[in-house]
């Protein structure tokens, strides 16, 4: 008897639940005033929570509803050819450059950076601690003493490792066949470095979201120097003239917004606090050359 | 197991507290599995009924194939309804992706195979008497065609029920014309998913429990249509 009251008690209260949810969802739904600026982002700026930080400053200011979807920066891109976003904030410089010069883009605007680092279990396995990335990636190649997970998913890290195993002097069709120990994952860098600290391998990645994750990681840096290992974090409004778009005028407020000197130090002091390092150092204007 | 333990703690947690933001994203989730399932359902059961009761060159061959579609891929149904209402695809026009509505189109496309499929053979699952009786009472083909699908109820309901089930678990369309998007189309698979990527596993596991007590409640709540 107290059983039956009790499911009944617990399924009435599932039920307002439900409904108050459901209120709150329709209210949502037809709050949705036609104002919205649709944005891909690369995974590591939403994946550190910087867009979550961001956001609702942006909306607030300017009154609209941001959309953000969160992609490799090969997906974005190619969102951004389909007119299906009005702007990209990216990380991979000659897509950039390309997508701009086939005038899918309006203009390629740099507002932050950070590095790219090597990761891997403490006891480095393979020996590269402290090398330069390629002299590290070419020991990994010919040793094959230790495992490296690949995002394999056409971001902006993957292109980074790729361009890596190039000045290696390595095709990267090679590396790909290479053994066993090269693992591409086709997934967004959080799983990624999931993968690797429990197959404890290597795992090249940004530092904004290596930090975010280092809680959760046994994962300790491996290779932090080189001037190619710069990561650069662009945004570009979609161009209306090449392609189905309507918000250029939105999506340059959101770019005027991520280089107004005001967000661009809260950029640089995102995370600083939880984390102890900076995630991303502003950059609007001066873009950093590696 | 730590893990399981601390989900369950949290799904608690997030009920009791009425947590807005996950409450928000359970009754999207709801809302736009019902959807898809009474417009998957208001088109589907006439035209299974169509089928079932006309003879035609190709009835079993058309079956076949309807079964086969039970096991579509759901990425597969995203993609093609992303070709279709993406800016460069033919209905670009409509503006619809990365909305509720997308995903609602594209959890309707893939259980009308399930929702046509199952009435058919609800259908087919009529006592033969029952319309030899009505028959011989001088029931009229309308007369006749109402009785049967009264009699399947049953078992329409529970296709309708298979069918809600499907797209409210389903995350590869949710996320790939929905976009995940936070406050506008994010619903409980397309979280778990993203909380899962920035492994939050805990939370994972609480919006899990949540999407089953979410489906324990609509048919709880159909079984009681059902026995009146």
């Amino acid at each position: 008897m107290i059983l039956r009251n009790a499911a009944r008690v617990a399924s009435v209260l599932m039920i307002i639940t439900l409904l108050v949810g459901l209120v709150s969802a329709i209210a949502g739904c037809s709050a949705s005033s036609p104002a919205r600026l649709r944005m891909a982002t690369t995974t590591s700026l939403y994946d550190t929570g910087l867009w979550g930080y961001l956001e609702p400053m942006f909306e607030d200011k300017y009154r609209v509803e941001l959309d953000v979807m969160y992609a490799g920066t090969g997906k974005a891109l190619e969102l951004g050819r389909r007119g299906d976003v009005d702007v990209i904030t990216v990380h991979s410089r000659a897509r950039e450059l390309q997508f701009v010069a086939d005038a899918y883009g309006v203009e390629r605007v740099p507002f932050a950076y950070n590095y790219f680092l090597v990761v891997g279990p403490e006891s480095d396995p393979a020996g590269v601690r402290g090398m330069t990335p390629e002299d590290a990636f070419r020991k990994l190649m010919d040793t094959g003493s230790g495992s490296f997970v690949s995002r394999g998913d056409d971001s902006g890290t993957h292109a980074m490792e790729k361009k890596i195993w190039k000045s290696a002097g390595y095709e990267y069709e090679a590396v790909q066949k290479a053994g066993t120990w090269y693992i591409e994952t086709g997934t967004g860098m959080g799983p990624t470095l999931t993968m690797a600290n429990e197959k404890q391998a290597y795992t090249l990645t940004d530092m904004g979201t290596y930090l975010a994750f280092k809680g959760k990681l046994e994962l300790v840096p491996i290779v932090d120097r080189g001037d190619i290992l710069l990561n650069v974090y662009s945004a570009i409004a979609v161009n209306p003239e090449k392609v189905n778009v309507k918000n250029l005028e939105m999506a340059n407020n959101l770019i005027s917004f991520l280089i107004s000197p005001e967000i661009q130090g809260l950029i640089g002091e995102y995370g600083v606090e939880e984390y102890g390092l900076q995630l991303f150092t502003p950059c609007a204007g001066n873009e950093p050359i590696g | 197991m730590t893990e399981l333990w601390n989900g369950l703690v949290k799904a608690v947690e997030l009920i009791i507290s009425f947590d807005p933001e996950v409450m928000q994203i359970a009754g999207r989730s709801l809302l736009i599995a019902v959807s898809s399932a009474v417009i998957g359902s208001v088109i589907c059961i006439p035209v299974a009924s169509l089928i079932h009761f006309n003879r035609f060159r190709g009835k079993r061959f058309l079956v076949s194939l309807i079964q086969t579609f039970y096991s579509v891929p759901t990425v597969a149904v995203g993609l093609f309804v992303f070709v279709f209402i993406s800016s460069a695809g033919p209905l670009g026009g409509l503006g619809i992706l990365f909305t509720p509505t997308a995903i609602v189109v594209g959890q309707a496309i893939l259980i009308t195979p399930i929702l046509l499929g199952l009435t058919i053979s609800a259908l087919s699952g009529v006592d033969k008497s029952i319309l030899d009786t009505a028959r011989s009472l001088g029931a009229s083909g309308l007369q006749m065609a109402v009785l049967i699908v009264k009699e399947a109820r049953f078992a329409v309901v529970a296709a309708v029920i298979m069918g809600f089930g499907r797209a409210i678990s389903e995350v590869g369309i949710s996320l790939m014309v929905g976009g995940n998007i936070r406050g506008f189309t994010r619903v409980i698979t397309t979280a778990i998913s993203l909380e899962t990527s920035k492994g939050d596993i805990e939370l994972s596991l609480a919006l899990g429990i949540i999407l089953i007590l979410v489906a324990l409640v609509v048919n709880i709540a159909m079984n009681r249509i059902q026995q009146r």
